[in-house]
């Protein structure tokens, strides 16, 4: 029965979905207080019935009820339990039963915590994101419903979770990354509330902000994360392939990221409105086509299920909805919202306004490279892949300018700055950054243009950042002291850019220094990578839950000391599908990488064996962005002071 | 000028100038980096270019897969059921790739005709062909199928 729940239980939300989509908006465009109070009711209504199907489908999964058609799919009994929990969004039904409890999270967020909002935007925040959360049940519901059974012929075992995902990284990954997908769906609600009200005042930005910043935050670690788990789980030893499904994710960041910026614009001077607006329209529309993409089977790809195309069409209508609906409704009612202004190229605003453009052509050229090889298809052009030179080619360069503008920009007043002092930090800047590009790439034995360039913008970010904060807490009794005065958003910004500068050389010098070599290995056999000297000792067999593992043993040397022991394993699973482990000894410096091939008859192995100097900092630099999102949400202005409102709002609550 | 009609010249210029760059750098670098999808039996017939980048995807043919002794040479033949491909590959191959499955091989085409592949792609999961995989067998079992017919045809006087 437990399966017939859960449906029901997403039937009821669905219900839910359909008025809280309606009445608010109603209420709003009729002055009704009643209609518009009854969102949050909805919002949270909405939220506990998705939790009690994703409950549902979680406990089938435990309780290995294979007569649910996509657990006997994803699961099966010898799975350990916290696979068969995180099996629940192993795979396309289950993980859009994920992505509709983020949604309905975010939703019942935004109730529990608008109470100082007007009751108009709250209700048509609500009604927006209750729209989408229709469009997602019905999807779920029409499409991929995941409690669907096979009875009467229920069977006996269930046919595993693709052992690819039977890892720490699946349980993390897609809930983080839907997170901040789904996140950027509340800055799309506020616009569309903003351009139906006509009304985008500071207290809007001031509300909007730290919704953006969280979601930014969660897409940026989901992002990070995906990076990382595709780094020792695929065993290619890259950690960036121009997948179509990662650019799916990286251009809602990118665009997430203009809209970051820009909204600092909006609140500080009120500029950029329709800018703004657009930005949050487009970052959710590219969530939204990212979701097509990799649910759509259209495309070759990790994430790509096994899928019937109705599914592609349905997400193709309702993309086509919610773009075609939200950009008419933009033309239509952003002209009100203009206010004239005015500010010199040497201003804060100037260089967002260039990030904002830079960060717009990077998110173009991937659009093109990855929707390109569809147009083709659909157009009869060919069977086309675009590959990664594509990519690295643009998003090289205009990476490096941005970090350039990125470095001044920071440093800049509003409005206009005199010249003088922006040459000196300028001048102070490159002191640093020619230097650097001069002699820290022969820390890793030969100097490479590539490497030189990444470390050049780092040490340029690093230094003018630095250099900023040295000087904005001058103004104080002590240096300490000063540095406590600075606001959580200053904070905040120091550590993102500090993070961008840190992810910037990680990725240059592992570009550009990372060894590779694929050999044949016997047992006793030395290969020399890089300076260390992996000792091959052999292969030995053991039994893991629900496979079989051979387990390669690898000591490393360097100047004749051991520096670490690695154990690569070559796994079998029930199934019979065969998984590579890599073995990988991470250190800030470096990461070595050995991942076992294939045995090539008596006791010789395909062995292949990279050295990655900073690998480590990609990653790091991917958090300190994520955790320069949060710091800034912590600012003391987005905290009001709540005096009177507590009793208007338990009023509120008791009538 | 008024000075708001000059900043927004400013900006219209900057917009038009840099997309413009952008839009002409990405269509040149997308034509220099597109990898074209062809079936084996297109190759074998000719009409592929060579020195060209391409991608060739089929079933691997079973019994076909030849380990060259003491190196990490290997060698096999796709198939889409109509016309078959020898491709070269130094390196280890993917754990899912096995004969009578799906495999994508990139590279170049080497006179024979073989392609020297440099990247050899297979399906992640037992349920899941390429999509492009799936066209090609179907267009290569019709081909074998048409033709078959055809002799039939023309072998009963």
């Amino acid at each position: 029965m437990i399966p017939e729940y859960g449906h029901f239980a997403l039937i009821l939300a669905f219900c839910l979905s359909l008025v809280l989509a309606v009445v608010p908006m109603l209420g709003a465009a009729l002055r009704r207080p009643l209609w518009m109070a009854c969102a949050r009711s909805l919002a949270v209504g909405q939220l506990v019935f998705v939790i009690i199907s994703f409950g549902c489908l979680a406990a089938a999964f435990l309780g290995d009820d294979f007569s649910v058609r996509y657990v006997a799919q994803n699961s099966d009994r010898l799975l350990p339990d916290h696979y068969k929990f995180s099996a629940v969004w192993g795979a396309h039904e289950g993980s859009l039963l994920l992505w509709m409890l983020v949604l309905a999270g975010w939703t019942a967020t935004v109730a529990v915590f608008s109470r100082d909002l007007p009751p108009e935007l709250v209700a048509r925040v609500l009604a927006v994101m209750g729209m989408i959360a229709v469009g997602f049940h019905l999807f779920l519901l029409l499409t991929s419903n995941p409690f669907e059974r096979v009875l009467p012929m229920a069977p006996a075992e269930g046919s595993d979770l693709n052992p690819l995902l039977q890892d720490f990284g699946l349980i993390v990954h897609p809930p983080l990354l839907y997170m901040g997908y789904v996140g950027l769906s509340v800055p799309f609600a506020f616009a569309i509330a903003a351009l139906l009200g006509g009304r985008m005042d500071v207290a809007w930005t001031r509300w909007t902000r730290p919704w953006t910043n969280i979601a930014w935050a969660f897409l940026t670690i989901g992002i990070t994360l995906g990076s990382w788990w595709a780094y020792y789980e695929l065993g290619w030893g890259g950690w960036w392939f121009w997948d179509p499904v990662e650019n799916a994710s990286f251009m809602p960041w990118l665009i997430a990221t203009a809209l970051v910026h820009s909204l600092a614009v909006t609140e500080k001077r009120g500029l950029f409105r329709g800018w703004t607006l657009l930005l949050a329209i487009f970052a959710f529309a590219l969530s939204l086509l990212g979701t097509f993409l990799v649910r759509s089977g259209v495309l070759t790809s990790v994430h790509a299920f096994a899928s019937d195309p109705t599914r592609g069409v349905f997400v193709l209508m309702f993309l086509g909805v919610v773009i075609g609906g939200s950009l008419l409704l933009y033309g239509l009612r952003a002209p009100t919202l203009r206010v004239p202004a005015s500010f010199g190229w040497r201003s804060r605003e100037a260089f967002v306004l260039a990030n904002n453009a830079l960060l717009a052509v990077i998110t173009a050229v991937i659009l093109l490279g990855t929707l390109y090889p569809l147009v083709a298809d659909v157009m009869g052009w060919g069977k086309i892949s675009v590959g990664p030179p594509y990519f690295n080619s643009f998003f090289v360069p205009l990476t490096l300018t941005l970090a350039l503008l990125m470095g001044i920009g920071a440093l800049l007043q509003w409005k206009d700055s005199a010249l003088a002092p922006m040459a000196r930090t300028a001048g102070l800047g490159a002191l640093v950054a020619v230097p650097a590009a001069g002699l820290l790439p022969w820390l890793w034995g030969s100097w490479q243009w590539g490497a030189a360039l990444a470390l050049a913008a780092a040490a340029w970010i690093a230094a003018l950042t630095v250099q900023d904060l040295w000087r904005k807490s001058a103004f104080a009794p002590t240096r300490w002291l000063g540095l406590r005065r600075l606001r959580g958003s200053y904070w905040g910004m120091v550590c993102a850019h500090l993070g961008v500068a840190v992810a910037i050389a990680g990725a240059g010098v592992a570009a550009s220094y990372s060894s590779q070599q694929e050999v044949q290995m016997r047992p006793g056999e030395v290969l020399a990578v890089a300076g260390y000297e992996f000792r091959f000792d052999g292969v030995t067999e053991q039994d893991g839950p629900n496979y079989r593992a051979q387990t390669g043993a690898f000591d490393v040397y360097r100047d004749g000391r051991a520096v670490a022991h690695l154990a690569p394993e070559k796994r079998r699973y029930q199934g019979g599908q065969v998984m590579t482990e890599a073995g990988i000894d991470a250190s800030l410096g470096r990461d070595l990488y050995v991942v076992l091939g294939e045995p090539l008859g008596d006791t010789a192995w395909a062995v292949r064996v990279h050295v990655k100097p900073l690998m480590r900092w990609l990653w790091v630099g991917g958090v300190l962005i994520a955790l320069g999102a949060v710091i800034a949400v912590g600012d003391r202005r987005y905290r009001r002071p709540l005096p009177v409102r507590a009793d208007v709002s338990a009023h509120a609550t008791g009538s | 000028m008024h000075p708001v009609r000059k900043r927004r010249l400013l900006v219209v210029v900057f917009i038009v100038v840099v997309s413009s760059i952008g839009i002409g750098l990405a269509t040149y670098a997308l034509r220099q980096n597109m990898n074209l999808f062809y079936t084996p039996s297109q190759v074998v017939a000719g009409t592929v270019p060579e020195d060209v980048r391409i991608r060739v995807g089929g079933m691997v043919v079973r019994d076909s897969v030849m380990r060259a002794a003491g190196s990490l040479g290997v060698s096999f033949r796709l198939t889409d059921g109509n016309g078959e491909l020898l491709v070269h590959y130094t390196g280890i191959l993917p754990d899912l790739f096995a004969e009578g499955q799906a495999a994508v091989a990139a590279g170049y085409l080497r006179s024979g005709p073989a392609l020297e592949a440099d990247q050899v792609l297979a399906k992640h999961d037992e349920n899941y062909t390429p999509p492009e995989v799936v066209d090609a067998m179907k267009t290569g079992h019709a081909a074998r199928a048409a033709r078959e017919a055809d002799a039939q045809g023309s072998s009963t006087p």
